[in-house]
């Protein structure tokens, strides 16, 4: 007997703002009758922390020891317990995003050591004989604008040799002159971060210049904690020896999903920075850092 | 190695030409100009070193010399071509040039399409060397997630595949032969199909990114166009693909593209779109990401109007990444050809008289003729230095010789060309660029206007003979007028037509140029003409080829202006006025007297004058014997058809000879005259070749069957007489070499070559022609003395005639002569002295070697008795 369960969310982007309903249809597609006893769904939002073996034990690490923190959680029943017919059944359904208390719903996150997700799950509980039937699907959340005006405030960097910390030999490094300009460092999360780079001169040839987006998660916990910089990807922007005294955009989507307004809670913190990353043909690799705060308006 | 250079990069500096400039906004166009010099330098190697130096200064301190350290820009690219082979660089020197000559001719029609190119490409760029394909593909995981999964696990799963494949299984494929290669790149255009079609969205995308990643490896640079254009192939395909997938997740896909607008896209597809972006977004190589991005651009107006005009720009400001020159432009061109896919065509303004000949130069003409009165303007702001205006007026010119302006617009535009144009002080400028705005004269004026541009031209050519330096644009103009003026009257009625024309001095040019005309006169002049001022002015271009030619002219040579002499007196016509149509043949006798074949064309020309005027005279004699005399001169001249005609005009004529016709007053038989005259005839048809079209010896038998059928005088034996008149001809044409013949004429002897079926024929009418004399013969035999005598003298004129002609050594003829002989003697009305002459005669042929048979007949022919 071949019984599928679905749930369609009307928006195709399938994201949602706090106070706005999750509306859709339950499919149920079978070809007999099906007796049931009772369609329900379930909205849950988690914020799963997890520690990394840098900060912590292998072990606590291992076993995930933060708990996760509840965001949401709620249940509506959708259809009483019946019998569905054969065929395709739809179910429409409306279900309000609402939270308890003075809890807050934050942006859809996937990290590494953070996550945050949410989902609705569709219950058709059945008789002791025969399975129970289960469908989950992620919804995304995005919080609402924030308020307040972003100045749009373009940060200027150069970099020589001079400008460079933790460098071995600084007699063993080439000569090199960089200009470059970030149209902002507090970066609206929709939009782009644009810029452009020059290299002015380099006596050795280029190789690369990438952007490194990079997540920095802060897990708090009793024990203290964990503050952990991971890559979420890296954009090259330059191949070879580029062309001397000539800008070269910088641009770079933020991607979606993993990354988020930043954020900060008393248990964890996630936070954006993106590198500047040249490399030259002697396998040189000259990296200058940004801290991002991204936003959405 | 800098004419190697030339060769890999001439194709790309065409591309650049014609297509960078299209799309990008003011701010961006630095990027190519800086290229477009660099290639420009990189054409000439006398500008090599020049344009070396300059770099050098440019770079300051930061490298000692440009030698092929990758230091620089267009370094990497020299260090490259150092390997280049003997051959190759030989295959690459004769490749300049003849691309230099392309480069000029491929502007000039119109905006080449891509499909066009492609092939080209395909075949002009291909190497020998072993090349590499580096695919790093990963396994088979890119299948489709299981339909349980989440959202972010199959995203995990997607991302994981890419990073699979960037990291993962490489496979490398070494030593491929270009087929190979080519195989390969076909197999993966394939696999992306099947991918495709099989849903499996992310391994289509690693295919291509694998794919447009081959592109930043220039190693085998001879390769690389071809390498480009199956790889944007692919690019095409998978765009292409996007595209078409997610119009169909439109809820209306049956709207046309051009009328979309992102409002009408559902919010699945805009999804779908979004996802392709983000996911191309964060490709990690430079290459790779702008090509895919480039690949799917048309995919932006799913999004929002103006996302194509402003990714455009941005996906050209990232090409500035990418540090190989070679692989820029490439990519350049890519995406300008897209640009133009997409119909994006975005004027750029620009102060730089350079770029703003480069945008005519590469923009379709017709962009640039819909908007040429801005063109003018801009180049009237243009700053002068470095880059002449003349040339910029050039360059419009040439895109006005191809598109038409807006027709309003068109005087203004030539009066403000014109006005820079004429203060040109160079003549050479001058020339070059009003040459081309001929074109655009001729396309759209009359000839008040193309007269003018002519005297401006002859005004500013002729002071100091400037004219002497510039025939081959002087020609030019000539062969650009002269298609738009098919009506001659009207081109020589251009005042300053035949001064512009006298401006050529030079003999060769001379010839050419009169050539040129008479070509386009024969072309398109449809009906005869006689127009005096267009034959005066074509007499005297004719006359300028004729006395061009000299002993050591070519035959080639002289049958071409031959031929176009012909053409034009081919086409002169006085209609009914015979007298003018005879005195311009007279004219055109003393004007060409040195080309034979116009003489003929000429004898022609007269040939059916006569034939004409012949019909005219009332006397019958006279007509008949100018058409024997009118024939018999045109075959002398080799005017085969013509004598056919008079001959055959004579024979129908006969029939209505009277047997009676007035001389000096008194009435005559007429039969001795037509005798006569027949008899002159039947000499001349021997070397009258056969009609090819008509059955053996038509003219005789024509001739004959009208002598059958002519009424006779009553009584006369006339008839017979031309029969035996007409077997000695009928000998004569089934020798192997005929007795005479007229030079050039190939007669009938040639024409079958004595072929037996050809001597059959002549035998068959001999036969009957005997026949029929000898049934005249027994007619006569019944009448009374009268004729019985008849009968003696016509047996003996026909013993005389097989005598002569017949093969007595034939024992039937033999005995016929014998006969003959008797039936003549048999009355006793033969003259004696003849006969005895006669029989003298024989016996003296009898006893020449070989005569033993006609000595044997001697001895049987026996003398009248006197009794």
């Amino acid at each position: 007997m071949s019984l599928s369960l679905d749930i369609r969310l009307k928006r195709a982007n399938k994201v949602y703002h706090e106070g706005e309903a999750l509306t859709g249809v339950v499919v149920i597609v079978s070809k007999e009758a099906v007796q049931h006893q009772g369609i329900s769904l379930t909205m849950e939002g988690l914020v799963n922390l997890q520690l990394s073996s840098k900060s912590v034990g292998v072990f606590e690490a291992f076993y995930n020891s933060v708990k996760p923190i509840q965001l949401i959680s709620s249940n509506i029943e959708v259809v009483k317990p019946g019998k569905i017919p054969g065929g395709k059944t739809e179910i429409p359904f409306e279900f309000p995003l609402h939270v308890k208390g003075n809890k807050v719903l934050y942006e859809t996150y996937h990290g590494v050591f953070v996550n945050i997700q949410y989902t609705l799950r569709c219950d058709m509980k059945r008789s002791l004989l025969a399975k129970d039937l289960t469908k989950t699907c992620e919804f995304m959340v995005h919080c609402q604008p924030q308020n307040g005006k972003l100045q749009p405030s373009p940060v200027d960097f150069t970099i020589t040799p001079e400008t460079l910390q933790n460098v071995r030999e600084r007699t063993a490094l080439p000569k090199f002159m960089i200009r470059g300009r970030l149209d902002a460092t507090s970066c609206i999360i929709t939009q782009p971060l644009t810029g452009e780079l020059t290299v002015e001169m380099s006596e050795v040839p280029i190789k690369s210049i990438e952007l490194q987006l990079v997540r920095v998660e802060t897990c708090g916990c009793a024990e203290g904690y964990a503050r952990d910089a991971t890559e979420i990807q890296n954009i090259q922007i330059a191949e070879g020896a580029v062309c001397h005294s000539l800008p070269i955009p910088i641009y770079m989507v933020f991607p979606r999903l993993f990354t988020c307004p930043t954020l900060e809670t008393t248990n964890f913190k996630v936070e954006f920075e993106v590198n500047v990353v040249i490399v030259l043909h002697d396998d040189h690799l000259i990296t200058e850092n940004f801290p991002l705060k991204l936003c959405r308006v | 190695m800098d004419v190697a250079r030339g060769h890999a990069l001439l194709f790309v500096l065409l591309m650049v030409c014609r297509l960078s400039f299209m799309c990008l906004c003011t701010e961006t166009l630095e990027v190519p100009s800086h290229l477009l010099r660099s290639l420009l330098c990189a054409l000439s190697p006398r500008q090599v070193t020049d344009s070396k130096t300059r770099k050098g200064g440019r770079k300051g301190s930061t490298s000692s010399s440009s030698s092929s350290s990758s230091s620089t820009a267009a370094d990497p690219l020299s260090s490259m071509l150092d390997g280049t082979d003997p051959l190759s660089m030989f295959a690459a020197a004769s490749e300049l040039g003849r691309r230099r000559r392309e480069k000029e001719e491929e502007v000039g029609p119109d905006f080449e399409p891509w499909s066009a190119k492609r092939g080209e490409i395909l075949g002009r760029f291909t190497t020998t060397e072993k090349l590499s394909i580096n695919l790093f593909m990963g396994s088979d995981k890119g299948k489709a997630s299981s339909p349980g999964s989440t959202v972010s696990e199959k995203v995990r799963n997607r991302l994981e595949e890419l990073d699979d494949m960037e990291e993962g299984s490489q496979r490398e494929m070494l030593n491929l032969s270009q087929q190979d290669y080519v195989n390969r790149i076909e197999e993966l255009n394939q696999s992306l199909k099947e991918a495709w079609s099989s849903d499996q969205k992310v391994k289509a995308l690693k295919i291509v990114i694998q794919c447009s990643k081959l592109l930043s490896d220039t190693s085998v640079i001879q390769f690389y166009p071809s390498k480009f254009v199956l790889i944007t192939d692919i690019l095409d395909t998978f765009g292409r693909l996007v595209y078409e997938r997610i119009l169909s997740m439109c809820s209306d896909a049956s709207t046309p593209p051009d009328t979309f607008s992102p409002d009408c896209v559902n919010d699945t597809a805009k999804e779908t779109c979004l996802n392709w972006f983000f996911k191309i977004a964060s490709i990690r190589e430079l290459v790779p990401r702008l090509y895919v991005e480039a690949a799917i651009l048309n995919c932006n107006c799913f999004l929002s109007k103006s996302g194509v005009q402003e990714t455009l720009p941005r996906l050209t400001a990232m090409i500035r990444g990418i540090g190989d020159p070679l692989v820029a432009v490439y990519a350049r061109a890519y995406l300008c050809r897209l640009g133009t896919a997409v119909g994006i065509v975005r004027m750029a303004l620009s102060h730089s008289a350079l770029l703003l000949n480069s945008v005519m130069w590469a923009f379709r003409a017709e962009f640039v003729a819909a908007r040429a009165t801005d063109f003018i303007a801009m180049i009237k702001d243009c700053d002068e230095a470095g880059f002449p205006k003349h040339l910029l007026f050039g360059s419009l010119g040439r895109s006005l010789a191809c598109a038409d302006p807006p027709e309003n617009e068109r005087l203004s535009i030539l009066n403000e060309a014109w006005k820079v144009i004429t203060k040109v002080r160079s003549p050479q400028d001058y020339i070059s660029c009003a040459e081309i705005w001929v074109e655009f004269t001729c396309r759209h004026f009359t000839k008040r206007e193309v007269n003018t541009v002519l005297s401006d031209i002859i005004k500013h050519m002729t002071p100091d003979r400037a004219f002497e330096d510039t025939y081959p644009q002087l020609q030019s103009v000539i062969n650009k007028i002269l298609p738009h003026f098919h009506d001659f009257s009207v081109l020589f009625s251009m005042e300053r037509f035949l001064p512009f024309l006298d401006m050529f001095q030079k003999d060769s040019v001379r010839v050419e140029v009169c050539r040129s005309i008479m070509e386009v006169f024969i072309k398109h002049q449809q009906e005869p003409t006689r127009d005096p001022v267009i034959l005066n002015a074509l007499l005297h271009v004719c006359k300028t080829m004729h006395d061009s030619v000299n002993a050591l002219t070519l035959d080639d040579e002289k049958r071409s202006i031959s031929q176009l002499i012909n053409g034009f007196i081919r086409m002169v016509s006085f209609g009914r006025d015979f007298e003018q149509q005879l005195s311009f043949c007279v004219e055109a006798r003393a004007t060409f007297c040195n080309l034979e074949p116009v003489l003929i064309q000429l004898v022609h020309a007269c040939a059916a004058y006569s034939f004409i005027t012949i019909p005219s005279l009332t006397s019958i004699f006279s007509r008949l014997n100018l058409y024997l005399l009118s024939g018999q001169v045109a075959l002398a001249n080799q005017c085969l058809s013509q004598a056919d005609a008079f001959f055959k005009a004579a024979v129908s004529l006969l029939p209505e000879v009277p047997r009676v016709i007035g001389v000096e007053g008194k009435l005559r038989s007429s039969e001795p005259f037509l005798l006569d005259f027949i008899n002159n005839f039947l000499s001349t048809l021997l070397v009258v070749p056969d009609h090819p079209e008509q059955a053996v010896l038509y003219l005789v038998r024509g001739l004959l069957n009208m002598v059958q059928d002519y009424t006779w005088e009553e009584g006369s034996d006339a008839k017979v007489r031309v029969y035996i008149s007409a077997l000695p001809l009928l000998a004569a044409m089934s020798q192997e070499t005929y007795l005479y013949s007229i030079p050039k004429v190939d007669s009938n002897e040639t024409l079958y070559g004595s072929d037996p079926k050809f001597v059959a024929e002549i035998n068959k009418l001999c036969e009957t022609l005997i026949g029929q004399v000898l049934d005249h013969l027994k007619s006569l035999g019944r009448e009374e003395a009268a004729g019985v005598r008849k009968q003696s003298s016509l047996a003996f004129s026909l013993f005389g005639c097989l005598l002569a002609h017949g093969n007595l050594q034939n024992n039937k003829l033999n005995q016929l002569a014998i006969n003959l002989w008797n039936l003549s003697h048999k009355h006793g009305y033969c003259e004696t002295r003849t006969s005895v002459r006669t029989l003298e005669h024989i016996k003296q042929l009898g006893q020449q070697p070989g005569m033993a048979h006609i000595s044997d007949m001697a001895l049987r022919l026996s003398l009248q008795s006197r009794a």
